[in-house]
């Protein structure tokens, strides 16, 4: 199957499409900001629902414990911000107040990882897919692109319980259907092939597509999976497409240590030790710079999951 | 209940918390006896809270049309099991579990055994006041005219997340929210004042916009009054501090003074000599 797209957008406006349907569709639903609605693309819900959002100022650790308190009188809170404030500078408060005490809250962050750019390593966190993955009873997604992250921010209103919801700030290639169903902890199969699995997500599931056509001009037919749940993981898909190729490339922007490629490594361990090459930022800081230039400096792009695919096909 | 009623209870809950503490050998009695007038007279009088038709207290976790009461001090956990109990939430002889494998009376309260009465978790210090605005926020968007209280300590006014949470309910105008501060001058390591001073609160609180009052928190007639008068100032466009004086180990002469008794449990004969002086009202568990 070949992808193409029409237009690139943001995932973050994904999200505030997202936000503008339960606006208007779920009464339940409530909005928390930390002076950062711009950035969150939140104008549209407050615009259709002023008195269902709260401004919380520059104030994270508060932000997470009144949607704590919301969510205890029945609301739905959806509390925004970027993904280094939203989890690494609150982490006790999400860890007692939300996971612990099992609280409906979801936490969704914009401007994850490299791809913020210029702002540099103390905005780009590497490390909250982990962070929140090692939560008990958090749900962990990261969808690919505009209409996924929008189809995903509807339905985690739908799921009762704690979920981090992560997209970033680059325009990227919208290529998955508009309006579609998304489906929590079900892997979307989008390239079918025999050689090496590549399981994508967010920012690299794009990346994963057109190194699958490299692949492929190369003799080399590539399985790929869009892995937008990292917790849970859809063990069942990842063992039927392990199972056929031998051989697995995992590849988010994500530090190597605590991200998607852990979860499947330590799947696979315990299940069917397979050949696993890692697609991901090696226990390093990001830095300013061009997004797509960062991308390519970190080794997070098409060239360097062709790269490790070959590398596992060899070590089979 | 009136005042005698709530001072039998209270001498009843005092036994509770050294017996619970002595029991397992660890756990917060200091605080927790210092704070025992509040919690019992907001349970047994102030607050409003679902029953069934018996008059039976029923637990809610949505806490809708109800009072709702947030510990964010949460090492004063005994002194909360306690009141609970006590009201009905659970069996009392539950009380005799604290701190023990597999008992819903954790070391802190959490709502994740599913215990009746506890609505978030409490422990790490800070953020009870942000989950008691919230709530308070839910109740308005509900149209639900009931009130959220929240209990901190004065060594807890150290946490940064206290300052934000007091900066947001003046300005979006929680006015349905009765917040307190333990002002027992004791934290961990030492005196208030000494390990990190909080200057005036009062003056602090007011400047962010809440409306503040003072109480004896060992006084059960003050304690009811000031209750009845907070809550006649609610609505009115602020949320309200009650700055609480209390005695940290208030009720046993020898762990009241210092911050000694914080987190230290009683051995035998210091729980004999402490028992001694408060009357077993409702029977012990
Ligand atoms: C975030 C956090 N830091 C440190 C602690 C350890 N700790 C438990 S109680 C306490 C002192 C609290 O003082 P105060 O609020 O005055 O309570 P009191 O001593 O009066 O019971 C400390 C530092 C904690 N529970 N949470």
């Amino acid at each position: 199957m070949k992808f193409t797209y029409e237009t690139k957008k943001d995932t973050r406006s994904g999200f505030g499409a997202g936000m503008e349907y339960l606006s208007q569709n779920n009464p339940k639903v409530v909005a928390l900001c930390a002076d950062l609605i711009g950035s969150l693309k939140l104008e549209a819900f407050i615009k259709n629902s002023p008195e269902r959002f709260f401004q919380t100022g520059i104030a994270e650790a508060n932000m997470i414990g009144i949607s704590a308190g919301l969510a205890i009188g029945g609301y739905i809170p959806f509390a925004t911000t970027f993904a280094n404030f939203g989890t690494g500078r609150v982490y006790d408060q999400i860890r007692q107040s939300v996971a612990y005490s099992g609280k409906n809250v979801k936490i969704c962050c914009s401007h994850a990882g490299l791809t913020l750019g210029e702002d540099g390593a103390t905005h780009q966190i590497l490390e909250d897919l982990g962070l929140m993955k090692m939560l008990p009873g958090m749900v962990v997604i990261n969808p690919c692109d505009y209409n996924q992250t929008k189809a995903a921010t509807i339905a985690i209103a739908e799921y009762e319980g704690p979920v981090y919801l992560r997209f970033g700030r680059p325009v990227v290639p919208v290529f998955t259907p508009e309006n579609q169903k998304f489906e929590i902890g079900k892997a979307i199969h989008l390239i079918e092939g025999t050689d090496v699995t590549i399981l994508a997500t967010g920012h690299l599931v794009w990346e994963a597509i057109q190194a699958a056509e490299i692949l492929e001009e190369k003799g080399i037919k590539a399985d790929v999976l869009n892995i937008h749940t990292i917790k849970p993981l859809d063990t069942t898909a990842i063992l039927a497409s392990v199972s056929k190729t031998g051989c697995v490339v995992t590849a988010e922007e994500h530090q190597i240590n605590g991200g998607l490629g852990d979860s499947v490594a330590q799947f696979l361990a315990q299940n069917r030790p397979t050949v696993q090459e890692f697609v991901g930022v090696n226990d390093s800081f990001g830095e300013s710079g061009k997004p797509a230039d960062l991308m390519e400096k970190y080794g997070l792009n098409a060239a360097a999951i062709v790269e490790k695919s070959i590398k596992a096909i060899a070590r089979k | 209940m009136q005042t005698q009623e709530l001072k039998n209870v209270a001498s009843q809950v005092r036994r509770d918390i050294l017996r619970q503490v002595h029991a397992c050998q660890s756990g917060h009695p200091g605080g927790s006896l210092g704070c025992t007038d509040l919690l019992v007279g907001l349970y047994f009088n102030s607050m409003k809270l679902a029953q069934d038709a018996n008059r039976k207290v029923i637990f809610n976790m949505s806490g809708a049309n109800e009072d709702v009461f947030y510990l964010s001090n949460g090492h004063i956990s005994p002194l909360l099991y306690s009141v609970l109990a006590r009201r009905g939430y659970f069996p009392v002889k539950e009380l005799a579990t604290f701190r023990q494998l597999n008992s819903r009376l954790q070391g802190h309260p959490t709502p994740h055994e599913h215990l009746e009465g506890i609505r978030i978790a409490s422990g790490s210090l800070g953020q009870g006041l942000s989950v008691a605005i919230g709530t308070a926020q839910a109740k308005k968007l509900s149209n639900d005219a009931s009130i959220v209280y929240c209990l901190m300590g004065d060594g807890e006014q150290n946490e940064g997340q206290v300052w934000e949470a007091a900066m947001y309910a003046p300005h979006h105008q929680v006015d349905n929210l009765i917040a307190f501060i333990d002002e027992n001058g004791q934290q961990i390591d030492g005196p208030t004042e000494k390990v990190m001073s909080n200057r005036d609160l009062e003056a602090k609180y007011k400047a962010f916009g809440w409306n503040v009052l003072r109480m004896d928190g060992n006084n059960m007639d003050e304690v009811v009054a000031t209750l009845a008068h907070a809550k006649s100032l609610l609505g009115q466009g602020s949320p309200i501090m009650i700055l609480m004086k209390t005695e940290m180990g208030a009720g046993v002469d020898f762990m009241m003074g210092s911050h000694k008794w914080h987190g230290v449990a009683p051995n035998d004969q210091q729980l004999a000599d402490a028992l001694a002086q408060l009357n077993e009202t409702l029977g012990d568990y």
